[in-house]
């Protein structure tokens, strides 16, 4: 019977395919190894209960299509199976949404010792602020934005004059250690995107968003944007390059801090306060 | 067996309203175009949302084109791409889904499957597909202002839909949101009627727990459509205020392009939770007619009542209310407070098990059937598969934690269309096989159909299957090229390209389709009234193609359930819902 065989093809054929798929998720890079155990048990679960539904209809198509003088059988309803089909998926679905919720947890407790960084989006590039020697970022203000100041901190306050401030440069980070990553975007949604991450989230203008994790293998990633963000949105790109520690620290000490780059002194402060630019 | 007592006033209680006083046609104007009828302003939706729908067919290979082949079509740039995905995307959600299905199936089906001779307001009922042209010209008229239509994606969100930064910002977003505007203007007018209609107007006998699932489908959707749709309106007011006066609802401070706008105070976030209060139950809105239309399908060609009537009318009402607490599932990652990932990654899994139920209860409808390898019955097997695996990939985006990798790449792409794409237009096309008899008083071609079928089903999934595994690759959608990136092999690019092509082809059988309606109006078989020997009301008119006011002099009575079909003992393998039963005593039926 064509259209059973064909049915049932199908259902193989999609199996077959996830198998031998040489389309899968990149080689993880962090800690989120968690989401990825997550997908699979989501894999397992819902490819199961798709090849049984495909096989049974196709089956049902198989033995029931229509013949001379074959009449339907009558049973407009039967509560019991419908209680156990009801139970069975409710349990299904339950074996996929707890591990969920476990890991969800995970991932919105940042733990205490996490490095706070910043990442900042605008069309169509990233900037990065790591904290100085004080361990504390500066704060921001989106006014404050200006050729001089492109990440628009406050220059008076003075948890930001050691912020090492990259514009359009690649982002470092050591290898093990806990990273809060602060997202921010002066002008459209952008997302922080890096596959091998797994974690991403939305750069919203007018707040600050994060997520966090922590970096298992060291290597150069591409930082794509994942929230359509206007014409350049596929261009929007930057690395991020997570090394040794030693090799981290060696990189640290070349960059730029906020007071260097501003050039800052009496003069543009007095200037600054006066109201000018 | 169901065992529900026999009650003798229950198979026919007294007519809930007055027969209505038609305004019968005094020529060709108001017959065929400003007609009253529901049948007329069906068709006339319909093949407004097919016209609007073949333009977002088009756009869909020129996207198609473009990432199977980046760079090789020079008339094909990042604009150009950005303002084909928006505007295919919106006019196949709203212009031709939506309207097409309550539009179109349900002015057409809802008067004659409740025994009523029209929609309660005819003229309101008139005035909404006007409208509804009006908003379809206004978002055509997109594509010819300077500029263009807008880039923003069919999720609009802003500030990025009202900034510079995206084509169409000078005319294409004012006139889009204008049209939207517009569409729920006409919508509620269309959407009140279907809603009193089937409240008001059905016929003696027919009772809500009588009513073919069609009916249960298109009115949940409908009631939801009124609910949901006025979010999106004062979401689109907001946004146009923002454009046009300077406002600042959705807009924050902000900086463009190095200059400080005036903006302040707004907020992103918040048109998100509106566009997806309305763009979630919109899902469903799409999705419950179809849930409908294809039980009836496989009912009626698979010679077996539906199984589960009464748990099907319950799992569309609770889909239908459930699906208003779902919709920031669409915003895990988009920075709103991460505890809500918690209740929405519980709601919307929790959504999966109605849904579940309505699949096994198709597929227990056709064990032990008399299956009938029609047309519509083969297109209804493929939304079964096509449902079934996009269902299954929505468990992976509704629960929280697995949605942060995937979200905002082509899995998600893949998913939404095999759920909401492939498979609502599986039953729409299987109901146009179906129906066409009934409006036309001929047959479709059965041999083009069954190629329209095969081409069509296994195209499309070979489409969108293979195109989730670039997303679990990690390809991001809405770029126009993907360029470089290490972590992504040339034999993706093989595969895009065997995607495009797979999509001009599904594109092509769409044309033998098309070829095969105004063939078949001409040269089709004639059907007669009620060629599939279904049983509910609509096959049982008087007339085919049925006349103004639907059943002659009389309305019918009603005296069962919509699926008597094989019922042990009775000389045909189907009753009509209006035929009498034999003797009350017998207990021949389930209510």
């Amino acid at each position: 019977m064509a259209v059973a065989l064909i049915l049932l093809l199908v259902a193989v054929g999609s199996v077959l395919f996830h198998i031998y798929s040489p389309w899968w998720w990149t080689p993880i890079a962090t800690n989120w190894s968690y989401i990825d155990h997550t997908i699979s048990i989501t894999f397992w679960i819902t490819g199961a209960v798709f090849f049984a539904v495909i096989a049974f209809m196709a089956y049902c198509v198989f033995r029931f299509h229509h013949k001379e003088g074959r009449r339907a059988a009558y049973n407009p309803e039967n509560k019991k199976l419908e209680w156990w089909l009801t139970i069975g998926t409710a349990v299904g679905v339950g074996a996929m949404l707890a591990p969920g919720l476990f890991v969800w947890h995970q991932f919105v407790t940042v733990p205490a010792d996490a490095t706070e960084i910043e990442v900042m989006g605008q069309q169509w590039q990233w900037s990065f602020r790591l904290p100085g020697k004080d361990g504390r970022m500066g704060t921001t203000n989106v006014r404050n934005i200006s050729p001089e100041n492109p990440m628009g901190l406050n220059r008076d306050d003075p948890n930001g004059q050691d912020d090492v401030v990259i514009e359009s440069g690649d982002l470092h980070l050591p290898i093990g250690k806990p990273v809060k990553v602060l997202l921010r975007s002066l002008d459209v949604l952008h997302n922080f995107y890096v596959p091998e991450f797994r974690a991403k989230m939305d750069m919203v203008p007018g707040m600050v968003t994060y997520f966090w994790m922590t970096p298992i293998r060291t290597g150069t990633f591409d930082v794509l944007c994942a929230e359509l963000c206007g014409v350049a949105h596929a261009q929007m790109r930057a690395k991020v390059i997570v090394q040794e520690e030693g090799e981290y620290h060696a990189w640290l000490e070349t960059q730029k801090t906020f007071a260097e780059l501003s050039g800052r002194n009496a003069v543009t402060k007095a200037t600054y306060k006066s109201g000018g630019k | 067996m169901v065992d529900v007592p026999y009650d003798a006033r229950a198979d026919a209680p007294p007519a809930e309203v007055p027969e209505v006083e038609l305004y019968h046609p005094r020529s060709w104007w108001t017959q065929y175009v400003f007609s009253q009828d529901a049948k007329v302003i069906a068709i006339q939706y319909s093949l407004t949302a097919s016209a609007i729908g073949l333009v977002a067919l088009v756009l869909s290979w020129l996207m198609r084109l473009q990432l199977g082949f980046p760079g090789t079509f020079s008339f094909i740039d990042a604009s150009q791409y950005l303002q084909f995905i928006t505007m295919h995307g919106m006019i196949m959600v709203i212009y031709l889904l939506t309207a097409l299905f309550l539009g179109g199936f349900g002015n057409y089906l809802i008067p004659l499957m409740v025994g009523a001779r029209d929609m309660v307001f005819p003229y309101v009922n008139m005035l909404s597909y006007w409208i509804y042209l009006l908003a379809v010209l206004v978002l055509a008229s997109t594509f010819f202002v300077p500029g263009g239509p807008t880039g923003a994606g069919w999720t609009l969100y802003p500030p990025q839909a009202v900034l510079s930064g995206t084509p169409g910002q000078d005319w294409g977003i004012v006139l889009m949101l204008v049209s939207l505007i517009l569409f729920i203007i006409g919508f509620t007018m269309g959407g009140l009627n279907y809603v009193v209609t089937v409240l008001q107007a059905r016929t003696r006998g027919m009772t809500l727990m009588r009513m073919p699932l069609t009916v249960w489908g298109i009115f949940t959707a409908t009631v939801m459509a009124l609910l949901a749709f006025p979010a999106l309106f004062v979401a689109s007011v907001m946004m146009l205020f923002d454009r046009l006066l300077g406002t600042s609802f959705f807009m924050p401070a902000l900086v463009e392009m190095g200059q400080q706008m005036k903006y302040g105070g707004g907020s992103p976030i918040l048109f998100q939770h509106l566009f997806w209060f309305f763009g979630h139950p919109e899902v469903y809105i799409v999705a419950l007619p179809a849930f409908g239309i294809v039980s009836d399908l496989i009912s009626t060609h698979a010679r077996k009542n539906i199984f589960g009537y009464r748990m099907m009318v319950w799992a569309i009402v609770g889909i239908g209310a459930l699906s208003f607490v779902v919709w920031a599932h669409h915003m895990y990652v988009s920075g709103m407070h991460p505890k809500f990932g918690f209740f929405f990654a519980t709601t919307t899994l929790i959504i999966a098990i109605p849904t579940a139920i309505k699949v096994y209860n198709w597929v227990l409808t056709l064990w032990r059937g008399d299956i009938h390898l029609t047309v519509p019955m083969l297109f209804a097997l493929g939304f079964i598969i096509t449902f079934v695996n996009g269902g299954l990939t929505g468990l992976f985006l509704g629960n929280v934690v697995v949605d942060v990798p995937l979200s905002d790449t082509m899995f998600v792409v893949a998913h939404f269309h095999m759920v909401m794409g492939v498979a609502p237009i599986m039953v729409v096309l299987g109901a146009i096989y179906h129906w066409y008899p009934k409006v036309t008083g001929r047959m479709l071609d059965d041999w083009m159909g069954k190629f329209h079928f095969w081409v069509t089903f296994l195209g499309a999934y070979l489409i969108f299957f293979p195109m989730h595994y670039i997303g679990l690759l990690g390809v991001p959608r809405r770029y126009h090229d993907i360029g470089e990136a290490a972590f992504i092999p040339s034999s993706t690019h093989t595969l895009n390209a065997f995607i495009t092509v797979m999509a001009l082809i599904v594109g092509f059988a769409q044309m033998v389709f098309l070829f095969n309606l105004v063939w078949s109006l001409f040269k089709g078989r004639p059907s007669g009234g009620n060629p599939w020997r279904a049983t509910t009301l609509e096959w049982q008119t008087p007339e085919t193609p049925p006349g103004h006011g639907n059943w002659g002099k009389e309305l019918p009575v009603v005296y069962r359930w919509a699926y008597d079909y094989s019922v042990p003992g009775a000389a045909q393998d189907f009753i009509p819902q209006n035929q009498p039963r034999a003797t009350p005593a017998v207990q021949g039926a389930a209510p």
